[in-house]
């Protein structure tokens, strides 16, 4: 994985000064509030709803053990012992000081890690696909690209007051693992001809309008990677709405605009760009590429697994994903325990996930925007191993995609934007379906929980979805159904009235029974959905 | 830094309808692109800040040193110590803010960062090409 | 009645306006009446506390309970995470919201 030099430790060490400085100048009042949140925001530093809290980038995802060891002390010294793993490959701390943040800062930037724009109107965290460099469908490595669009976008002079927030996806397969046409800009790096390139997508997004992305070029040179990305973000900077901040994200934009007229600024500004010398040349991208070439993998290891435990075999079956190389295997730690708090991990698993990867993973590790941890590397041999480990650490979950493995925003319990909980709605789910036969039996389930319609709980994209409301000051749940972030993105269409906290629990249970008699053989619930449409749904939910 | 020019700017559209004026105010939204053909006889644009939050001045100030422009270019309005490093970046050469700034913070913002990982409108080098020679 | 909730600016604590302070414990909110707006100001000017704002509240048997859900977690913390929550003057404030 990507190392350093010191230029790149100059940088995060310098925001670390920086930071520092403003945070001095806020407690000496030459700051306000007003002038200073911005900067924090820039920085990742929100208040909640009951103290600060930080957000820090895990930069396409991926960690090695050092850095994850780190992440624990933080949560240890200057948290309370826990952290929140979120949609987009970052994790959150609930529990922040503003004094300490300036040293939480330092200690993160020892392990080359940051909090730089993982908030505000700027570019945020690149994400990337949590299975790159170990999947067997992959073109090339995403993450080469994303580092080198993370250097492009940090600190980028132009722009970092933009109409709204930025997020870009990255990512390298036909199969899309990070809801990349649901982002503000989305790559799939292709090659035709022997030539590696970037598809475009922009403007997609979730939140109040949601919106897929639509292609707006279908081939970038590489080389040109950045200059296509540095026109699509001027032209936003320039035109993108600044009167109405839930109308500013490019989305807006894009479909005010229309996607040919956009398609033609975005042009017109990268025949001007192109010739300005914006992008690194060719040898930089083969120095971080240098970075993510293949571990040392063992030839010749056995794909036999002994299944004898029957719930070993129950996770093996549901928790691990094809490699790339015989006798290895993608290893998903689920962070969905039945009852427990979605994409929370406590300091002590974080050092025994720590432990696992250094020991069983070419000491890599990836976070994904499900809000589970992946071992993208593991000999099949050491799977018993590792699953031994995590059962001991309530780690073992064996429900990955199911409808237990729930995507949860942190919602009213921490949340000041919110307008309803999610946690205690997942639980609630979680409970009802924690029988592990019935959740096989109902297949590939993704189900989203936002606590708001800023939609960071992606409900937009579940094939079901919940969205949480404030009616007349009272939690009220809408419930949709039909959504995707796949590669067949789709969004969710509103069943109809919303569900007191108990109510949406039952309505899940209705769909899912409705789908049960609906399915022919082999359908996924949003097969099934998709063939037969809302109106059975409806019908079971309010008839 | 020049010494600024003391001409009071006039606005986009009364410069673009008057041939004699050097100095030109944009306020945010205005095409800095519409200037272009003018750039060899002015001595000054200004670019307006209504809130600090408002980016384009960002993009306008770069379009214009792209385009060549070698007169004053001018951050007027909310413009904010934590701001004026990137602005620099784009290619502001002057500072105009509403509510004076602290000189060393100012100075302290300024000198800061001592390397950058894009290429802007300034001569700094990025990291890439220190890289790679 | 109307009290003020903001937070301790180095601390992030959320905290209560008292009436001539401020306290993490809901139950020594004092009524603002139509004073929020030069509190505010000048609290916000002390920089004891960030990101003030009037919240409505009623009077219970157990004390001083402001009306709306939000501020009633942010007054004793996550539901889901009750070895978290503020130890309250009201025993039973662990029951608000739940």
């Amino acid at each position: 994985m990507y190392k350093y030099d010191h230029y790149d430790q100059a940088m995060v060490d310098t925001r670390v000064a920086e930071f520092r400085d403003q945070v001095e100048r806020r407690i000496a009042g030459k700051l306000s509030e007003d002038q200073f949140k911005p900067l924090r925001l820039m920085n990742g530093l929100y208040l909640q709803l009951h103290a600060y809290m930080l957000r820090v980038a895990i930069p396409y995802g991926t960690l090695d053990s050092r850095q994850t060891r780190m992440l624990a002390h933080i949560a240890r010294k200057y948290d309370r012992g826990y952290g929140h793993f979120t949609t987009r490959q970052n994790i959150q701390y609930n529990w922040i000081r503003l004094e300490d943040a300036p040293d939480l800062l330092a200690d993160l930037a020892t392990v080359e890690m940051h909090a730089i724009q993982t908030s505000g109107n700027c570019i945020r965290n690149i994400s990337s696909d949590q299975y790159a460099g170990a999947a067997a469908d992959e073109v090339v490595d995403p993450r080469p690209f994303a580092e080198l669009l993370r250097q492009w976008s940090s600190f980028h002079p132009e722009f970092s007051f933009l109409p709204r927030k930025f997020k870009i996806a990255v990512i390298a397969s036909e199969t899309d693992r990070a809801a990349m046409r649901l982002h503000d800009i989305g790559i799939q790096i292709i090659e035709r001809d022997g030539e590696i390139a970037a598809r475009f997508y922009a403007g997609g997004g979730m939140g109040r309008t949601p919106m897929i992305g639509p292609l707006i070029r279908d081939f970038v040179p590489i080389g040109e990677l950045i200059s296509y990305s540095e026109a699509i973000l001027r032209v936003y900077n320039r035109y993108g709405r600044r009167d109405n901040k839930f109308k500013a994200r490019i989305k807006i934009l894009v479909h005010e605009m229309g996607a040919e007229k956009f398609i033609a600024e975005v042009e017109a500004e990268f025949a001007h760009l192109r010739g300005l010398n914006i992008d690194a040349p060719a040898a930089e991208l083969a120095r971080i590429k240098a970075f993510f070439t293949d571990p040392p993998f063992e030839a010749g290891l056995p794909d036999e697994i002994d299944r004898l435990d029957p719930d070993f075999a129950v996770w093996l079956d549901q928790n691990t994903h094809p490699h790339k190389r015989p006798g290895y295997a993608i290893v998903t730690i689920s962070l969905k325990p039945i009852g427990g708090i979605p994409g929370d991990a406590s300091a002590e698993q974080m050092e025994l996930i720590a432990d696992l990867a250094e020991r069983h993973s070419f000491d890599e590790l990836r976070v994904t925007h499900a809000q589970n941890i992946v071992l993208p590397h593991v000999r099949k041999a050491d799977l018993a191993t590792i699953w031994g480990a995590l059962a001991e650490a309530g780690l073992a979950e064996p429900n990955l995609d199911l409808v237990t493995d729930i995507i949860a925003c942190p919602g009213l319990d921490y949340c000041s934007l919110a307008n309803a909980r999610s946690i205690p709605v997942a639980q609630k789910i979680a409970r009802r379906f924690a029988d592990q036969q019935r959740q096989r039996d109902l297949g590939e389930l993704k189900l989203k929980i936002s606590g708001c319609i800023n939609a960071c709980g992606h409900h937009h994209a579940g094939h079901i979805g919940i969205l949480g409301v404030d009616r007349k000051g009272v939690e009220n749940y809408q419930l949709l159904l039909g959504g995707s972030g796949a590669e067949d993105a789709s969004l969710g269409q509103i069943t109809g009235p919303g569900f007191d906290e108990d109510g949406i629990v039952d309505a899940v249970e209705t769909v899912t029974e409705t789908y049960k008699t609906l399915r022919a053989d082999g359908e996924r619930f949003l097969d099934t959905y998709r063939r037969v449409g809302m109106t059975p749904f409806k019908e079971a939910l309010y008839g | 830094m020049a010494e600024p020019v003391e001409e009071p700017a006039v606005t986009l559209d009364a410069f673009l309808d008057q041939s004699n004026a050097t100095s030109v105010r944009l306020e945010e939204g205005e095409d800095a692109r519409a200037l272009i053909p003018h750039l060899d006889r002015l001595s000054l644009i200004e670019i307006g800040f209504g809130s600090f939050g408002d980016g384009r001045g960002y993009s306008a100030a770069r379009i214009l040193r792209e385009a060549g422009y070698q007169g004053e270019l001018r951050a007027e309005g909310d413009v904010l110590v934590d701001q004026i490093a990137f602005m620099r970046r784009c290619g502001f050469d002057s500072f105009a803010p509403e509510r004076p700034l602290d000189p060393e913070d100012a100075a302290r913002a300024l000198d800061r960062w001592s390397e950058v990982y894009q290429p802007a409108a300034d001569d700094r080098t990025p990291i890439w090409s220190k890289r790679h020679g | 009645m109307k009290i003020l909730t903001g937070n301790d600016l180095k601390t992030g604590d959320v905290v209560w306006w008292t009436g001539e302070s401020w306290s993490r414990h809901v139950s020594d909110a004092a009524e603002v009446g139509d004073n929020s707006v030069d509190v505010i100001a000048i609290e916000e000017a002390a920089r004891r506390a960030t990101a003030i704002y009037e919240v409505a509240a009623d009077h219970t048997a157990g004390g001083i309970l402001p009306v709306h859900i939000k501020e009633k977690i942010r007054a004793t913390g996550p539901t889901v995470r009750p070895d978290l929550k503020l130890a309250p003057a009201d025993p039973a404030a662990g029951s608000w919201v739940i």
